[in-house]
Parts: C-alpha cells; structure tokens; sequence
C-alpha cells in the first residue's frame, strides 16, 4: 500500500473497524494492529501540555519594564536583571533557561493575553472552558475529542498518558485512549479473542454499557500501538509530586514526554498526545514554588524540544502550552496570587515561527483587578486545528471564525 | 428492583443481602440499611507514608465489613464531596479526623456538618486557611466552600467570596494535637456583605448563611444524583426531602424513576473494588497489595482525590488503562475467593453463568458477554476474573 491509500485504510478503519468487528469479527484484529506505525509522514503531531491550578502568567513571561508589574506585586516581581530577556519590554522566568534557548533559536512562540469573554474563577469551570472550547455553554466534549470523532474515532489517533481521560479527549461518538505507564499489561489468561469479542456493543444496553464494551475494543486497537514502547514502570505513589488542591498529572512530565517521544519516533499512527502538569495553584509563598514548578515544566519541555529535533517524524511535532488561567495582577498578602483570567500560551517545535504574538493586556486597565485577555484562545485552537492537524476548525469549534496567524507557517 | 436499590445505596451487595432484601420488600429494606451505624473505632496511625497506607487498608476493611449499611458508602460520598488529598494534608491522622466528621455529621442535617468542616484541620491545611489572615485574605478556602461544597457555580458573586474569605481568616492548625482554633489577630472583625446579607460575621454564621442559601439543597441533590442516580437531572424528590442526605437517598430509592435509571452508573473504582472484595467473601488484609495497586492503576486511591474537585463521574473511568486494570484486579480478587469459586465449581457447569450473574449481582448477561463467559465456565476462577471486568458488572 502507498503512503495515501494506507493513510486513508487508518482514517476509516475508526469508523468502520469497531462496526466490523461488532458484526462478528470479519476484519481480522491483525488488519487493524497492521496499521499502527502507518502515517502521511508530513502530517504533523500536537503535544498538548496542560497545567492544572492557573499559572501566574505574569511571573512566567514577565513584563518587567512595565513600572505597574513590580508596583502590583512588590514581594513577588522580579527585576530586569533577573529575567530571561526576549526583547527589551519582555523576559522569562529565570527557571525558563530551556524555553528560553529555544526562544533564541526561533523556534518558541508566545501568545500573549489568551483568554475569553465573561472570565470564570472557578479551576474547574474554566478549566472546563478550556477544554470543552466553548466559553458560552455548558458542554459535554472535548475540543480535540470533537477533532477525533471528525477523524474517524480512532482511539489511537488521540492518546493521553494519564489514568483518566482528560476532558479534551472525549469526543461524542469516540474518545481518546488513555495508556498510563504508555503500555498494555493484560493477564496472560485473557485472550485477544477474548477482548475482542467483550468489545461489541449491544445495541440494547444502556449507553454507558456500550462505552465500557467499547473499551475493550479500543484496547486490542492500542496493544499493538504501545507493543514497542518500552514500559516505563508504575509509578509509586511515594513518587508522585505534592499535590495542590486543583489537580495534575499522575506521573511526572518527563515520563509523559518521554512516552510520546517513543511512540513519535516509532512513526506512531497517534496524531495528538495530551499531557499534563499539576500544582500550579499557589495562593501562598508562590515565588519559589513557581519557579520550582516552572523547572519540571521547562525541562522535560525544552529536553523532549530537542529530542524532537533530532527526526522527521519529531521535526512535525508542535508542543501547545496553556493553564485555565493566570493570576491577579496584585499580589496578596500570603506572597501568592488568587485566582486571575487571561495568560500567556506557548508553541514550542521546529515547525513553529518563533516570536511574541498577539498584544499584551494592559496591567492598568484591568477587569476588576484582572488582565483583559486580547486574544481569544480558540484563535489559538483553530491555527493547532488547521495548521498542525489539517483540519476544518469551524465545524469543531462551533464556527469560530478567528484565527492567530503566523506562528505555524505551512 | 430492590437488587437495583442496594447496588446504589450500599458497596455491593453480596446475593445473601439480595436474599434478605427481596424477602423483606423495598420500604423495609430502605429503612434497614439507612438505619444509624455503629461508632466506628478509628485507629492511630503514624504520620508518614506508611501510615498514609495503612489509613487506606484500614478504611478498605471498614467497606468490606459495613458496607451493607448506606453510612459506609455515605461516608465516600462526604469524602468525594469535600476532596482532601493527603498529598498535601500529609498527615494519616488529620484525614481520619475528617473522616470522623463525615462519620458523625453527615447523616444529619448539612447545618452541623458544614460548621464542623470549616474548621476541619485536614481541610484548612488543603486550601490554605491557615495562611488566610486578616492582613493577608487567601481566597482559596473561601472559594471551594461556596463553589464545590454548598452552592455550585454560579450562585455567589466575586465579592462574596472576598468577604467570605475575611469571615474564615485566623484559623490556625496544630498539627501535633490534630485541632484547629481561631487565632484573634489574625482574624479580621467587622461587619461585611456576603450573599446579599450584611452584619458582623463568624464562621458558624456564615455555615448557616450557606446552608439556608435557596440553592444549598438544590446543589447538594444534584452530587447526590451524580453520584447514586446517574445522568441528567435529579427527580424533584431528592431537592424536596430536605437537607439531610439520608432522606434525600430514602427519596432517591422509593422514586418512581429510579428503577429506569438501571445499568446507567459508572461504578467509581472504589465502588468497584469494595462490592467485589464483599461479594467475593475476600479478606482485605490479606489482599491489600493488588487491592492498592489497582485503585492506583484505576486512579482512584482514598484519601487521595485528583484535586478539590474531587473524582471524576460516569464514562471517564471507562478507558482503556481501566479496561486493563480491572481485568488484572479482577483476577487477582478471584484468585483470593477459595470459598466462592469452590461454590461455582460446584454448580453444575451449565448452570455457572447464572451462578455467577447471583453471586456479583448482575441481573442478566447480555448475549455478548455470555458468549465470551461460556467458553470459560470450566474454570470458575477465570469465570469469576472476567465476570468483575465486563460491561454488565461495571456499569450498575
């Protein structure tokens, strides 16, 4: 089979695999474990990387020249001399020294002042938002779950490495594959035969029957995927970070990337990858467990960069970094920051055009006491919908029309 | 019907509760498992990690001992509903002296309960109410106390939660003696304007400003539901039976609507673990290694919620990592219940399937499932493992 024609054999085995297989199992299970590795090899890849708990935006890209920034937050500002210089108005968080290189190199971009109208305090709330990409109504998908059941709801095409289906990935018809540990352990007395045949739904079962059956079919389709990623071990939960009260991945950053690096470089079918990092909700004595936090971002992030660059298939990968929100302009008095609104994002990759994009909020005219966002952050979705999944945006973002233009040039 | 109501109300149940309770009919039976549990003894366990596992184990034996009673499944909702991890508590002693709260006030009226968690040591500690002072107000607690635990989103303004967070400043933890007081300078005095009321206020005050809140009730029959029902609205009922949770769950099982709710609720992995370990007659000791590792692999392990939000609902535990976790869990249950698979063995191998749809308390197979299960009838051990895993005893 040519690229193309298998390519396509990838995209309607989602649709048609899971039916074919509820009708008795015409499609060999080895058909479709044949497919994985199989990819249009210029189609890129998104490695969405979420952090739980609203990170302080303001101290991550730092508008030090702006007398306001220091006057708002005199125990929590850093200094110009301090900051990782981008230009003369702007400048990382000196635990950013990965991101920033990357910045020199042209190959970060950040947006500056992401947001959305009527901003919602609430982590779970906006974190919802932000996840669901509807900042209007209530929603039961995700936005890159809605990509997938627009791809063809091959589980395999969207996974995450955490034990819990982020939102983002459950789409109306299909969901993402979840593979913690990025491998499949099944008991030896349980049969491929087995499992595929637990996988058919009954079309007269409730529809959370069906989901739980579908798993098992989801799961003969991703034995296969992970079969030569090598197995990371499961965490101890000794290991695990300290939690903060909003939430985070269950094994580190690096493990997560390190997982998707593998199944990249292996020419994986999967098309986007979602991680995360938690414990950025830090209302009290922020400064230095910001930086720290910042640190298990920018490393593995600036590492996994570099990896990346090193492969045609990694060349493709564009990195999306976002919070659900920042953080109040003032400082309170605990040395932390409450619950903010508009932030900045990153991309990170070799495909992207590095640079500062969008305009940053002022940190004087401020929304009862919060930054005006100036970019809305499903401008920022559909470019990673259009520009790096080649997808329609507007049927998935429900017609949005924006779009931020620039930072992922064809 | 009355299979139905103890799958929701209680971890399990085992098929001799499904005997007592069909013999006794519907209102007897919802009258004797929402019926007040005993005191329970709590244990005193170090303050490092293995006592934060050991507090797991210990609570483990508690489910599979009383959890035929609707308190032990209630005292997981309180735990669901006000989610402290102990990640950040780091202390096995302050979450069980939560626990103990839930315990002792969460099969009354919300009022007593809502007093007693806003000076919970546990839960000060996790949003940060001990930083919360005065010259310094810290949001957090202020926050999730309105949001997450009395009224939902949407109920409260930004403002109400900035004077909610001056009533709750000064509140001090000592770790050691496992208390919290009110620490004077540290607290700000004054009148303040919260929930469109004005006038000086304390923390009991602003507990009964919560729970009086037009929405309190309304909120907390929706977690309810979430949690016992399902999907979609909640029946009037639940709202009308008042504030008491265990009127609101009496409400819920005698609901006319509620038997179509059948096979529509995700069981959490705890809901899971425990009704298996019950109904397999498995000691929880002996197996609390694969028992911590696959509510760690199911992503849920007690005493550590995600985050103050608690565990997710429904279709987010149906995922493949899951679908993995349960049959290795499973079959590690099943290879503890001597007893249980010796009494399928014994049924005649025809008859096993319905053996086992008694003894998990599935009410029926679908033809799917029972093709795969035939095949491996023979085998009543790996009947049992694949038994736990399917779609019919996951989803209840």
């Amino acid at each position: 089979m040519d690229t193309v024609t298998r390519r396509r054999f990838l995209v309607a085995s989602g649709v048609t695999a899971g039916g074919l297989l509820a009708a008795g199992g015409a499609f060999a299970l080895a058909d479709i474990l044949g497919t994985a590795g199989d990819r249009d090899p210029s189609a890129r890849t998104l490695v969405l990387v979420t952090l739980y708990g609203g990170n302080d935006g303001l101290n991550t890209l730092i508008p030090y020249a702006d007398p306001a920034y220091a006057k708002a937050r005199p125990a929590l500002a850093y200094d110009a001399a301090q900051v990782l210089h981008l230009d003369d108005q702007f400048g990382l968080n000196p635990a950013m020294a990965g991101m920033h290189r990357a910045y020199q190199d042209g190959k970060l971009a950040v947006v500056r002042g992401v947001g959305y109208p009527k901003p919602d305090r609430s982590h779970f709330r906006s974190m919802d938002i932000w996840q669901t990409g509807r900042p209007d109504h209530p929603e039961t998908t995700g936005w890159l779950g809605r990509w997938l059941d627009a791809a063809g709801g091959d589980p395999r095409l969207a996974v995450s490495f955490e034990p819990v289906l982020p939102p983002l990935l459950a789409g109306a018809h299909s969901a993402g594959a979840t593979v913690p540990g990025g491998e499949v352990k099944l008991p030896a007395t349980v049969t491929a035969a087995q499992l595929t045949a637990l996988g058919q739904a009954d079309p007269a079962e409730p529809a959370a029957r069906q989901r739980a059956a579908a798993c098992f079919a989801d799961l003969t389709r991703i034995q296969d995927l992970m079969h030569d990623v090598a197995a990371a071990g499961e965490t101890d939960p000794d290991d695990e970070p300290a939690a903060t009260a909003t939430g985070g991945a269950a094994q580190p950053l690096e493990q997560q990337l390190a997982l998707v690096a593998k199944c990249v470089e292996a020419g994986a079918a999967t098309r986007v990858y979602s991680v995360s990092l938690g414990g950025f909700d830090l209302h009290a004595d922020e400064k230095t467990a910001q930086e720290s936090q910042l640190t298990k971002l920018d490393k593995p992030v600036a590492a996994f960069a570099d990896r990346m660059s090193r492969t045609e298939a990694g060349r493709n990968v564009v990195v999306a970094v976002y919070s659900e929100f920042g953080r109040r302009v003032a400082a309170n008095a605990s040395d932390g920051t409450d619950h903010g609104t508009a932030s900045s994002m990153f991309l990170l990759g070799q495909g992207i055009k590095g640079g500062l994009y969008g305009e940053p909020p002022s940190l004087t005219d401020l929304d009862q006491g919060d930054l005006k966002y100036t970019t809305d952050f499903r401008d920022v979705y559909a470019t990673l919908l259009a520009d790096v999944l080649g997808s329609d945006p507007a049927p998935i973002l429900n017609d949005w029309k924006g779009k931020l233009t620039g930072p992922i040039p064809a | 019907m009355v299979a139905h109501v103890l799958r929701r109300l209680t971890f399990g149940p085992t098929a001799a509760e499904v005997d007592a309770a069909v013999r006794d009919g519907l209102p007897a039976t919802v009258d004797r498992i929402l019926a007040p549990a005993a005191p329970v003894v709590f244990p005193s366990l170090p303050d490092d990690k293995s006592g934060q596992q050991d507090a797991v184990a210990w609570w483990l034996g508690q489910m599979a001992a009383h959890g035929g009673n609707a308190a032990e499944k209630l005292t997981f909702f309180w735990h669901g509903h006000w989610a402290t991890s102990v990640r950040k508590v780091r202390s096995a002693g302050l979450m069980l002296t939560q626990q103990k709260t839930f315990r002792t006030y969460g099969s009354g009226p919300t009022g007593p309960l809502v007093r007693a968690m806003l000076r919970d040591p546990a839960l000060i500690v996790w949003l940060d109410g001990q930083k919360n002072t005065g010259k310094a107000p810290n949001e957090n607690l202020a926050r999730e106390s309105m949001e997450l635990f009395t009224l939902g989103v949407g109920h409260y303004t930004e403002d109400d939660v900035k004077a909610a967070a001056r009533v709750l400043t000064g509140w001090q933890v000592d770790r050691t003696a496992g208390t919290s007081r009110l620490a004077p300078r540290r607290h700000a005095t004054g009148p303040v304007t919260l929930l469109g009321r004005t006038g000086p206020l304390d923390v009991d005050g602003y507990a009964d400003l919560l729970v009086r809140h037009p929405q309190h009730v309304p909120f907390l029959a929706s977690r309810v539901w979430l949690r016992y029902g399902g999907g979609g609205e909640a029946p009037a009922s639940l709202a009308a039976a008042g504030n008491a949770v265990p009127a609101m769950l009496r409400a819920l099982a005698l609901d006319p609507s509620f038997p179509r709710t059948a096979g529509q609720l995700v069981k959490q992995p705890v809901e899971w673990v425990a009704g298996a370990v019950r109904q397999l007659g498995v000691d929880p000791a002996r197996a609390r290694k694969p028992l911590q590792a696959g509510l760690r692999a199911l992503g849920q392990v007690p005493f550590r919620p995600p985050s103050v939000g608690g565990w997710p609902a429904g279709e987010a535990w149906l995922t493949t990592a899951a679908c993995q976790a349960r049959l290795r869990t499973g079959q590690a249950l099943a290879a503890l219940a001597t007893a249980k698979t010796q009494e399928l063995a014994e049924a005649a191998e025809s008859d096993r399937l319905d053996a086992l749809a008694r003894l998990l308390v599935v009410d029926a197979w679908t033809g799917r499932t029972a093709a795969v299960l035939r095949p491996v009838a023979k085998d009543p051990r790996r009947l049992l493992a694949i038994g736990l895993a399917t779609p019919e005893y996951t989803v209840c």
